[in-house]
Order: structure tokens, then sequence, then C-alpha cells
């Protein structure tokens, strides 16, 4: 215990230092505004950080654009729509398929998540609008493909000019008598890929959900926010399914239309992103009374908990010792392999910048690995993922989030149904998070370094300082982090591996992990560490006299 | 080859001086062609005597990029050769990017020959957006004259062409060659306009006085030049033609602020009332 305390005082230092040298390097302005972005958890104190703003022009970010919000990650992966992505050939090629979100037809659904379907602008489209184009897209599509529901995306160029992506799909719709949503989420909008998803929430809820008229089943949940990337929501649902649990649907990997049309039907809304998707759940919960629960998959002491806390919501005697069954089973199954993963694991430390949930989900994760993340940011959450929900009400509204429409819907009075009694929701409230989430603050550990929209600069310089044994993050850093000696785990598409979620995914990422980690490639990169000076220092002649 | 880009408030008869100007110029024996850049792709009108242009951007619509030069310019008074640009049609796509589009397609197909004299960008009358800035962003115009009249809006877009320019000339090439008055007999119009001119660094290159002529001649799809070659306006139309072949004074004009426009304008447009 004193050398962990010890090792934890060298952390923090190192943690500050590094901090005040990256601030120190900055012009004034960029300085004032790059330091409200970060902070060291003190548990202590009521921290408070800014997120979800414009990066500053010059600054290399990894954040992404409304349309790969939007169309990338939540309506691409409904496997039986037909996504068609109104613009440019680029815009559809980078979305498609690039987030590894997998899909698979089991209910007699079409999958069409292979294709890349695009209006393919050319300059003409532009000059003279590509409304033309669209249409002709839209009857080739259906013609070909036979598909039950649409959705358009629109691009940078399309808000641009104009086209009328709306009246579109509405035409569409009535010619064609299926479904046809249309998205304005061009690229430009909003500060991050956060734009997107809050778009997407907003057609899927105004469009989709509630149109389904199924007959309700019991033990039914939706899992919201969970995008099946690497197959994380096949392990997630190959438990819940073996507990008892019927999965109406998923948003969105994995999901279909099909079963979205039906997901008010639900009993409870499981929330694992809630970043992407917290507009739905909320939405969800207004209209038809269905709460959620923020759960975690990633991590098996998470999922525990997980399946703990929605078994005590169901309240059911004979489900809470299926859960408890399902769990001793899952656990002796992973035992071994955890276990020696853990002990080559044990006492590394690692790195997180993801999302707007994985680098709190991922923490769990290699806390179950003895891996102690000493830093952890998110590209494009908002103050609510830092600070926890209860700082809603305190978020100021910019421009940039006005620009987002923000839908208000109505309860649905026919529909409406509570599982639970508003006491007994009340008093659940008090031991899970029912429609509530704590954050990423909360979560992580003392003088952990908490940041938002990191850059590579800085990244560069928490490498240096902190020295991780590992850093999760994305493609566009991956490489400039194991040229720095250090490996680097994709967590948006898991390196082409996965499933992570749940607890053969946890064995599945402790194996990638101690392979990454113990891999005989980092002694032969010389970090800059190793060749720079760790002082400073020059000579200076002593005057005599 | 001089290219010439004129400007000016939509509606101040850029496309009917244009075209009296080139005809003039055509008469003195130079060889020219016009570009229309406006959706409406009214700019060659009077010198194809009506013939109803096909534009570029139509032509590339409809039978994409392989496109022979001669189904897209055509020849008219005196030998002037003329290209619509033409556009969406109102509403719909960017005509900004149409205008940029159908002048890259007319140097890749070579309209830009050697011989020429003179080419005319005739500029849709609102800047609205950087593809009508074309001609002069890309440092394609040389030189830009911009038609006003004595009126307040005339002057206050010419002003905020010159800005314009200003930003351009930086980058390009680009000067102001001086300001056209297509007189509208605005009270002491003349002395008002040098006055502005002067104030933004530049001349009063010509003074084209109001003759129902004008619109004689463009009821006959005709420039006045080759309606009544003999009339006063015709001389007008020649000597604005001789001013521009002869002008060596470019500059890059300095816009005025608001405030001071309208002191121009209180200056010499209030009259005493006789």
């Amino acid at each position: 215990m004193p050398y962990k305390n010890f090792k934890n005082g060298v952390i923090r230092m190192n943690a500050e230092k590094a901090m005040e040298k990256i601030l120190d390097s900055y012009p004034a302005k960029v300085m004032k505004n790059r330091k409200k972005h970060m902070l060291i958890k003190k548990s202590d104190e009521k921290q408070e950080i800014t997120a979800n703003t414009r990066t500053i022009p010059g600054i290399i970010t990894n954040r992404g654009c409304c349309y790969a919000g939007c169309k990338g990650v939540v309506v691409g992966p409904l496997i039986d729509m037909v996504h068609i992505v109104h613009g440019p050939i680029g815009c559809s090629y980078y979305t498609w398929n690039t987030r590894r979100n997998k899909g698979k037809a089991t209910r007699g659904e079409k999958n069409f998540l292979h294709y890349c379907f695009s209006t393919d602008m050319q300059e003409s489209d532009i000059v003279f609008g590509g409304e033309k184009k669209l249409r002709q897209a839209i009857k080739e599509a259906v013609e070909i493909f036979k598909p039950e529901a649409i959705t358009i995306s629109a691009t940078c160029p399309v808000g641009l000019i104009g086209d009328d992506i709306h009246t579109v799909a509405a035409e569409a719709e009535k010619e064609y008598g299926i479904k046809v949503v249309a998205f304005s989420c061009e690229g430009y909008k909003g500060v991050s890929q956060s734009a997107g998803h809050h778009i997407a929430n907003n057609g899927l809820m105004k469009h989709i959900i509630g149109t389904g008229n199924d007959e309700k089943i019991p033990y039914s949940i939706n899992l919201l926010g969970e995008y099946n990337i690497g197959g994380d929501e096949w392990e997630i649902s190959r438990i819940l399914t073996k507990i008892g649990y019927n999965i109406i649907s998923t948003m969105t990997g994995n999901g279909s239309y099909e079963r979205l049309k039906n997901a008010h039907n639900a009993d409870l809304n499981l929330v694992q992103c809630h970043r992407s998707i917290n507009y739905v759940a909320d939405m969800i919960e207004k209209k038809y009374g269905t709460p959620w629960l923020k759960v975690n998959f990633i991590g098996i002491q998470s999922t525990i908990e997980t399946l703990r806390n929605m078994a005590k919501y169901f309240g059911d005697e004979d489900l809470i010792k299926r859960t408890e069954e399902v769990i001793a089973e899952e656990l002796a199954d992973i035992k071994d392999e955890m276990e020696y993963y853990r002990n080559m694991c044990s006492g590394k430390t690692a790195m997180l910048f993801v999302g707007g949930s994985r680098a709190h989900h991922y923490q769990d994760l290699f806390k179950d690995l003895g891996i102690e993340t000493v830093l952890a940011g998110y590209e494009f959450a908002h103050r609510d993922d830092y600070e926890g929900r209860d700082v809603l009400p305190h978020i100021q509204i910019d421009a940039d989030s006005r620009n987002i429409e923000e839908l208000h819907v109505e309860k649905d009075e026919k529909r409406y149904r509570l599982y639970l009694s508003p006491e007994k929701l009340e008093q659940l409230k008090k031991e899970m998070p029912l429609s509530n989430y704590e954050g990423l603050i909360k979560a992580s550990k003392e003088n952990t370094v908490i940041i938002d929209d990191l850059n590579h600069f800085e990244t560069e310089e928490f490498i240096k300082a902190l020295k991780p044994d590992v850093f999760g993050s994305g493609i566009k850093d991956k490489y400039v982090i194991q040229k720095m000696g250090v490996f680097s785990k994709q967590m948006h598409s898991y390196d082409y591996s996965g499933p992570y979620a749940g607890f053969k995914g946890a064995v599945n990422f402790a194996r990638d992990i101690s392979a990454g980690i113990f891999t005989p490639a980092w002694s032969y990169v010389v970090p800059p560490w190793k060749k720079e000076p760790l002082l400073e220092a020059s000579m200076v002649e002593k005057e005599v006299g | 080859m001089r290219q010439v880009a004129i400007y000016g408030k939509g509606g101040i008869g850029k496309s009917t001086t244009t075209q009296n100007l080139t005809a003039a110029l055509g008469e003195m024996g130079k060889k020219i062609m016009i570009v229309g850049c406006d959706p409406k792709a009214d700019s060659t009108r009077l010198i194809l005597g009506g013939l109803a242009q096909k534009t570029v951007l139509d032509t590339l619509r409809e039978e994409g990029d392989d496109i022979d030069l001669d189904e897209i310019m055509k020849i008219g008074f005196k030998g002037i050769k003329c290209v619509e640009s033409g556009g969406p049609e109102p509403g719909v796509g960017c005509a900004g990017r149409g205008i940029i589009t159908s002048i890259s397609m007319l140097e890749s197909l070579g309209a830009y020959k050697e011989d020429l004299d003179y080419v005319f960008y005739d500029v849709l009358g609102d800047v609205v957006c950087g593809g009508f800035a074309m001609p002069i962003r890309e440092g394609k115009a040389q030189e830009i004259y911009i038609v006003a009249s004595g009126e307040m809006m005339a002057m206050y877009a010419a002003n905020n062409i010159s800005k314009g320019i200003q930003k351009y000339a930086k980058t390009g090439g680009t000067r102001l060659g001086g300001i056209i008055c297509n007189s509208r007999k605005v009270d002491n119009e003349l002395e008002m306009l040098k006055a502005f001119a002067k104030e933004l660094g530049t001349q009063l290159i010509h003074f084209v006085p109001r003759d129902n002529i004008v619109q004689r001649a463009e009821i006959n799809r005709k420039t006045v030049i080759d309606f009544d070659p003999t009339s006063n306006q015709a001389d007008e139309y020649r000597k604005l033609a001789k001013a521009i072949d002869d002008n060596d004074m470019f500059v890059i004009p300095k816009p005025m602020t608001q405030e001071r426009l309208e002191e121009i304008l209180m200056e010499f447009g209030i009259l005493d009332v006789a």
C-alpha cells in the first residue's frame, strides 16, 4: 500500500507537470480555452469541465463530423434499411462498415449492411441540384432490393445547395408505400459527431419507434447505445437471452427497422452508450413511460452489476435466481483464462481517449485485469457525460447546440405504461442508475487525468509524462502512439478483433491486450524520452567582480 | 489578350452596355469573346440577333463532358464569339458553382484562343457568393469595370463590388479600370460619379447618356452600333470603346464607408431648389 501511494503520487505529479507544460506551450487564448477542458480527479471537490465546444482551428483533433455521427454511428448499423448517402462518394465510402458494426438477419429481415448506397454527386448535381438523382437512387434501390425502409443522410454539399431531402423522402414514401426517413445531418453542423447522434435520435423517434403493432411480451428490454462492434451485441444478447430476457430491439448495432418499430413495448431500456442515444431513452420514457437503466457490459464486474440491477428492477425471484446461476456459470467458464491474463497485466497502466462513453466503460474492464487507467478522455462528450446528468439544467446552450433540433414529445395516453409504481421506481433510483448517469469523473479513480477533445500534441506530452503500457484510442493517433513505443489499441473498431463485451468478450480483450503489451516489438522502438534529456539546462558564465 | 469583367447592380444595364461596347470594339477590328455569367443567359442576345444560345451548363447536363466548342460558342455581330454559362432553374442547385464549372469547361475546351484581343465577362448583378466572383477570384479577368448611375443603390453596389476587388487584388492581379456611368438622368449625375470614382481612387471612364434608341435597338435584337450606326448614341459607345482600349489606369480600389458614401450623395445629390 505505501508503494502504491507513492506510485500514485508520482503519477499525479507527472500529470500536473505535463498539464502545466502543455498549457505553457500554448498561446494565451488557446491556453485559456484548453485549460477548462482538463482536470485531475479529486474526490473531495465538485469538478467542472468544459465540453461540446468548438475545437480551436489548427489543433489536430480526433473528432468526426455530424454526418459521421448520424449515418456512420447511429443510423448505419440498422441492417434491413437501405441507407442512401446523398453526397459525393467519399462520404459514402468512409462510412461503409468502417466502424465494424456487424449484423445478422435472424428474424427473416433483409440485411443490406454490406452494401454502400450513394448518389455519388457530381459537379453537375451540385450546379443543378441533386434531388433528381436522389429520387432516381431511391427508385433503383426499391426496384433492386425491395427494402421495407430507407434512410437518406445528407452530406455538406446537400445543405449548401439546399436540396429538399425531406420532401423527396415524403414523396417516395407515398409512391412506394415504404418508410423513408431523411436526416439533415450535414457534416458541418454542430461541433463534433455528437450533433449527428442527436439528429439521428430525433429521426428514429419521430418516424420509426412506436409505429409497430406487435403484442407485448414479458421481460422485454431494448438495448440502447450498443453498436455491435466486433460482435459485442451478440455476446450481450447471448447472456441476456440465457437469463430469460426478451430483447425487442437494439439501437442500433445488429438492430433492424422491423424490431425498432416495436421498441415502445419494452419494460425497460438499457443504455450502454449514454452520449449517442440518451435522447431516445429520454423521449421513450416521456412518451411511453419506460424508464432506462444505465448499464455497462464492458468488464466482468460491471456486467455482473448490470445483470443484478436488471433482475432487481424486474423483481422476479426466478429471474434473480437465474441471473445468479448464469453469472456463476459464465464466471466458471472464463476464470482460468482471466486469471492467467490478469497475472500478466497486473500493475500496468492505461490511457483511454475514446468516444462519449468508452473511456468510462473500458476503465472497468482494465480494472478486471489489474490495469490502472491514468488518463481518460472523450472526443465528443457533453458535460453530463463527465459530470453526471445532475449538471444538465446548468449547461449553457450555445449557438452550435441550438442549431440542432430539440424534439419535444408528448405522453402517449393510449400506450403510456408504468412497469413499476412511481414509489417503487423512486426507491430503486437510490440503488441503481435508473434514468440517470453519474458520468466519467465519478467513475474514475483519484488522480486520473480527465480530458476533453484531447489533441495530438497533448497526446504526445501525456504519453511522455505518464508512460502508459497501453493507449486505447482510434485510427487517427494509433500509429503516432506506437511510434513512441507504446502499444495502442483501437477502441472504436477493436482492430479486427472482438467481441469485448460481456464475459467471453472480456477474455478476448484480455488476450489482445496481453499480446499487445508483451509483444517484443516495443523493445525495437526508442521512445523520445529515452533519447531526450530529462533536464534542460544551459551554462551561465559567472560574473567575476 | 485582355480579360475584362463587367460588374454592377442588377438592372443597371451591364449586358446592354457590354454588348454595345463590344460591338464598337468589334467595329475597330478587335477579336472578342463574351462570356455571359448569369443564370438567365441573356448577355449575348443583341450580338447574336436574339439567337437562342445553348448554354455551357445545359450542354454539359445533356451531353456530359464530351462537348465540342462550337456547340456552345456562337459567332455574332462583327465576328464576336458568344458563350453563355447558364445555370440551374431558380431556387435549385448552386448557380455560383455553375459559373466556376463553365469557365473551367471553356478553358479545357480551348476557348481562350491566343488571337483574341478581348474576353468580356458579363456577371450577374449581385455577387451573391464566391462562384460569381470567379472571374476576378482566380485572376481570370485582370480588369474590372463597374457600371453605375447616380442612383444611391447603384453606387452602394459599386462600392461593395470594389470591396470584393480589393480583397482579390491582393492575391491576383485584378485591378479596377474605371466606372462606366449608364445615365439615369439623376440630378448632377456626372459630377457625383466623378467624385465617387475619385474617392474610390479610380476614374469615370465614360458617361453614357440616356437615349431611347438603346431601347428601340433592343426590341430589334440589336446593339445601337448595328441598328443605327450613325446615331449619336452609337458614337457614345464608340467613345467608351476607345477609352477602354486606351485605358492605362488600373488601380486597387479604396472602397469607402457607408457614411462617406452618403456624404458624397448629400454633397452632389441635393440641388438648390430652383
